[in-house]
């Protein structure tokens, strides 16, 4: 089948998982022991203003009739209103939603980077020193908190050493961004490079034994092509999988490094929100990262068939 | 007569294993002038692939060559480094392999890789080298090349694998090609269109022949000499049709013996009793003894030496003549 | 023919844990997974006869100060001793981690055995319901379920628990799917054991490594999510030392101390370090041979 019908597949695959990720997001409100309105409204609030609230929340009605109305708002686009802002959670997210997409970009680009040349090593030099050098690299890399990792960047990067690098903010234009954002992608970068490494490492050696990398070198070309156009470029067909179930990882990560570079995008919205009992925007934030990780499962499996021509044909 | 293409010279290849290391070559010797066809024969476990692998330097990572010289064209490149031995893959010495789905690029166009060559190689540009590919195609009887050529190797059939193959092999240009079994894994027709493919290129194109096989019907078909291998070393050599008129040691018969033959109506087909000996622990003395039924007692004293029994034949055999009279009374092929 | 059945069986489960019983002291990962872990969990456990002081006791007077033969790692904003606080916070960390992990095996294991055994409906709906949940991203789903339930370790195992089953489920799942087929399973069909009596008795015990293996990891996830919601201020609620927690108290004071921060990350490190490597060493040692 051509792309386009693998696409369309897939997509199809995704609306029942859609749905039940709405159902999900719905519920969440509901799982709130006791009366949420009454959770909003504090402990002075009077038996009218609480009625008042549920009945604007419709939380008067049977629960299925409300996960209607809920989803017909969605699909209007209308995620609903901030208690504490008083403007659509809407308008809210996307007015971050860059900041926190550059970080995602900028950080899984920095992650690529830094893999593929060290797994290559390690690949190439099996059982030897760099390969040892590099298998640490994820048994110690894993157990990084990833706050702390930025915390520790900016001390040495954004507070010492000539201070090269803001320490917070998200900067303006291209360059600033690029310069704002270098640290917390770098912070980003490292917590999901180990990964990345690990699994590119093994899927080289396994591509390494195969027969065609015999045949190319057959062919007496030089090493360096063997290793890139015939064994990496088939080795990276599985790490692509892997990169895309982690960037789910990746996506909500970014929440903790927002708060630790103290940059406006969804993840720290999300948590003053939480600090602010602001429901209908914790629940619109919520129900974008979703959409946002099942966006990136279909787009990794769409470069994985890409990548392999094998796969379309099921 | 001029210099041999090929000239291999008491090759011995170590297998470094967890137990210790094992000898899958022993001093195995064969030549190939330009233009001839050399079929090396075994069982599985001879050492023929990995002497094959050895002549062209690609081992698997746990082999080494321990000693002998392997001359291409006149260079020794066991002696030579690596960059002098890639110099020739390809374009001097070039090779087939057995299973072609595995030995292509899963995710590479079939056209380019065979344009990769003339390409990166033999310096051609891109348009060039995909003119080249579409003509190799032609040559080697792919059916509506330009199609063809954009297809990736699971999209084509296993005898149009093996000719996407054989036309890599011939996109250097080169002078002796290796074929390692290219028809074991095909089905029998296909076997035979192959077959006479690699003969008709190899007269066209004046191509020097080592073929692997475990086939003596094949062999037969496509060489002019053949060289039989058997627990890592060679046993005989000599021209095809020689051999199998008078084999000289007792494996070669029992190979023979056990081959099917429409022109001799035999009473059973022999097969050679027990089994392969385990190349980590070679019997003493002559390898075959304990399978060999003209066996004597001075068979079992140390390594048994390659004989000159003739023009151009060798056997390393003690007493060659007994699997040479048997074969003169029982004829193994009626009209060799 | 039952009796029979079971034997088979039996024979499969005995084969994993001889060679593990002789191999352990030579598989370097986990000997030394073992020393750095036990090292930790000592001190742990013999907290109170290591510090001399509590970790939550201020003395407003020596606020920030650096190490000394009283404090060896000095004290924070508020007086209390920062090593006293790091071993009782390792007691902390490690306790809700390794409770942390045991829910999601138990029902990820479950389900997965259900739905990998009978297929059909159940497995459908099974891995529709896993597909919902990896669909959110692991930290937001658990940050928002601790903001919808509140925050302190209660909630934080439920939380972990609604997230963490998952690949439990998808492991089991996979195991069983390849272990049904094989032939003690069949012998014990047709031996007429009862299904619960084959799930439980027969597959289990061989499907079940490979979910330990990941359990091992898995806890030094639980760890960092367990810090990370610390660090957020969703997670142990103070007094309670945590790590994450200290390290959010520490970050204010970047640039005069900046071991305050510093110190419990990489006690955070050492920790999972020893976990990485004890799940190596099991993932070896009980790989079937």
């Amino acid at each position: 089948m051509t792309l386009g019908a693998y696409v369309v597949r897939r997509l199809l695959q995704l609306v029942p998982i859609a749905l039940g990720v709405t159902v999900l997001v719905f519920f969440l409100i509901h799982l709130v022991p006791g009366d949420p309105a009454r959770t909003i409204l504090g402990v002075q609030a009077t038996p009218a203003r609480i009625a008042l609230l549920r009945h604007s929340w419709g939380l008067d009605k049977p629960l299925y009739v409300q996960y209607g109305k809920f989803m017909g708002r969605v699909l209007h686009g209308n995620l609903g209103d901030s208690l504490f802002y008083g403007v659509s959670a809407g308008h809210l997210v996307l007015q971050r939603l860059p900041v926190t997409l550059w970080l995602i970009g900028f950080g899984a680009l920095l992650a690529v980077l830094i893999a593929v040349p060290l797994a290559a090593v390690a690949a190439t030099h099996r059982d030897r020193i760099p390969d040892h050098l590099v298998r640490a690299v994820p048994l110690v890399g894993l157990g990084f908190p990833p706050f702390w990792v930025g915390i520790v960047l900016l001390l040495v990067f954004g507070l010492h050493l000539g201070r090269p690098f803001p320490v917070g903010g998200y900067g303006s234009g291209f360059v600033g961004h690029v310069h704002s954002m270098f640290l917390p992608a770098l912070t980003v970068a490292f917590a999901i490079a180990p990964i990345l490494i690990r699994s590119l490492r093994a899927s080289l050696l396994e591509v390494l034994e195969s027969d065609y990398i015999t045949t190319a070198r057959s062919k007496g070309l030089p090493e360096r092509r063997v290793l890139v156009r015939h064994a990496l470029r088939n080795a990276v067909v599985s790490t692509v999988s892997v990169l895309g179930v982690n960037i789910g990882y990746l996506v909500g990560g970014t929440l903790v490094i927002e708060q630790v570079y103290a940059l406006p995008g969804i993840g720290q919205l999300m948590i003053n929100s939480i600090l602010q009992r602001d429901f209908p925007v914790v629940q619109a934030v919520t129900l974008v990262f979703s959409v946002m990780v099942v966006i990136v499962y279909l787009l990794s499996d769409v470069v994985h068939a890409l990548l392999d021509p094998r796969v379309r044909f099921e | 007569m001029s210099e041999p293409l090929l000239r291999v010279r008491d090759l011995q290849v170590e297998f470094r294993l967890s137990g210790g290391t094992l000898r899958a070559v022993d001093s195995a010797s064969f030549e190939v002038g330009r233009g001839e066809t050399l079929g090396l024969v075994g069982e599985s476990g001879s050492g023929k692939t990995v002497a094959l692998r050895a002549v062209v330097g690609l081992l698997p990572r746990t082999a080494r060559i321990t000693a002998g010289t392997v001359e291409i064209d006149g260079t020794d490149v066991t002696a030579a480094g690596e960059d002098r031995r890639r110099a020739l893959r390809g374009t001097t010495v070039a090779m087939i392999f057995q299973e072609p789905m595995t030995a292509l690029n899963p995710v590479m166009r079939v056209g380019d890789q065979i344009a990769e060559e003339p390409m990166v190689r033999l310096g051609q540009t891109r348009r060039n080298a995909r003119t080249t590919a579409l003509e190799l195609m032609r040559l080697v009887g792919i059916p509506d090349p330009r199609r063809r050529a954009d297809a990736y190797p699971h999209e084509l059939s296993g005898g149009l694998r093996q000719r996407v193959m054989i036309a890599i092999a011939l996109s250097g240009n080169p002078k002796l090609l290796l074929c390692d079994e290219p028809t074991t894994a095909l089905d029998v027709t296909i076997q035979d269109q192959i077959l006479k493919l690699l003969q008709r290129l190899q007269h066209e194109l004046g191509l020097a022949l080592v073929f692997v096989s475990h086939d003596l019907a094949v062999i037969a078909q496509t060489c002019q000499r053949l060289a039989v291998m058997y627990a890592g070393q060679v046993v005989e050599t000599g021209a095809v049709a020689d051999v199998f008129r008078e084999p000289r040691h007792p494996y070669t018969l029992g190979l023979l013996r056990s081959v099917p033959d429409f022109d001799v109506v035999r009473a059973q087909l022999a097969a050679i009793g027990g089994a392969p000996p385990d190349l980590a622990a070679p019997p003493h003395g002559c390898r075959f003894h304990p399978r060999c039924p003209f066996v004597q007692n001075d068979c079992l004293d140390g390594g048994i030496p390659l004989f000159d029994v003739g023009p151009g034949r060798a056997a390393r055999c003690l007493h060659h003549d007994e699997a040479a009279a048997d074969a003169r009374r029982e004829p193994v092929i009626a009209n060799a | 023919m039952a009796v029979a059945a079971e034997a088979v069986a039996d024979a499969q489960v005995f084969e994993h844990r001889r060679g593990f019983a002789r191999r352990w002291y030579r598989t370097p990962s986990f000997v030394g997974g073992v020393s750095i872990l036990g090292l930790i969990v000592l001190a742990a456990l013999a907290a109170p006869l290591i510090t001399n002081h509590g970790p939550t006791s201020q003395d407003l007077l020596h606020t920030l100060q650096g190490p000394s033969s009283s404090h060896w790692l000095g004290t924070d904003d508020l007086g209390r001793d920062v090593w006293s606080r790091l071993v009782y916070g390792a007691r902390t960390d490690l306790k809700v981690a390794f409770l942390a992990v045991l829910f999601p095996f138990a029902i990820g294991t479950l389900l997965g055995l259900v739905s990998g055994y009978y297929g059909g409906w159940i497995d459908a709906a099974v891995n529709w319901l896993v597909n919902v949940v990896v669909a959110f991203p692991f930290y937001v789903l658990i940050i928002a379920l601790v903001f919808a339930l509140g925050s302190g370790t209660r909630n934080i195992y439920i939380a972990i628990t609604i997230v963490g089953w998952v690949s439990y489920t998808r492991i089991i799942r996979g195991e069983v799917l390849v272990a049904k087929r094989r032939d003690y399973v069949l012998a014990a069909k047709s031996g007429g054991l009862s299904d619960a009596r084959i799930l439980f008795r027969h597959l289990l015990p061989n499907v079940v490594t490979q979910a330990i293996v990941f359990a091992c990891s898995d806890i030094v996830l639980d760890i960092l999510a367990i810090v990370t919601l610390g660090y957020l201020g969703l997670g142990v609620q103070p007094p309670t030392p945590d790590w994450g927690r200290m390290i959010a108290d520490g970050q204010t004071y970047l640039t005069t101390h900046w071991e305050l921060s510093t110190v419990p990350g990489i006690a955070v490190v050492f920790t999972a370090l020893g976990l990485s490597l004890l799940a190596d060493g099991l993932a070896d040692l009980l790989r079937p041979e």
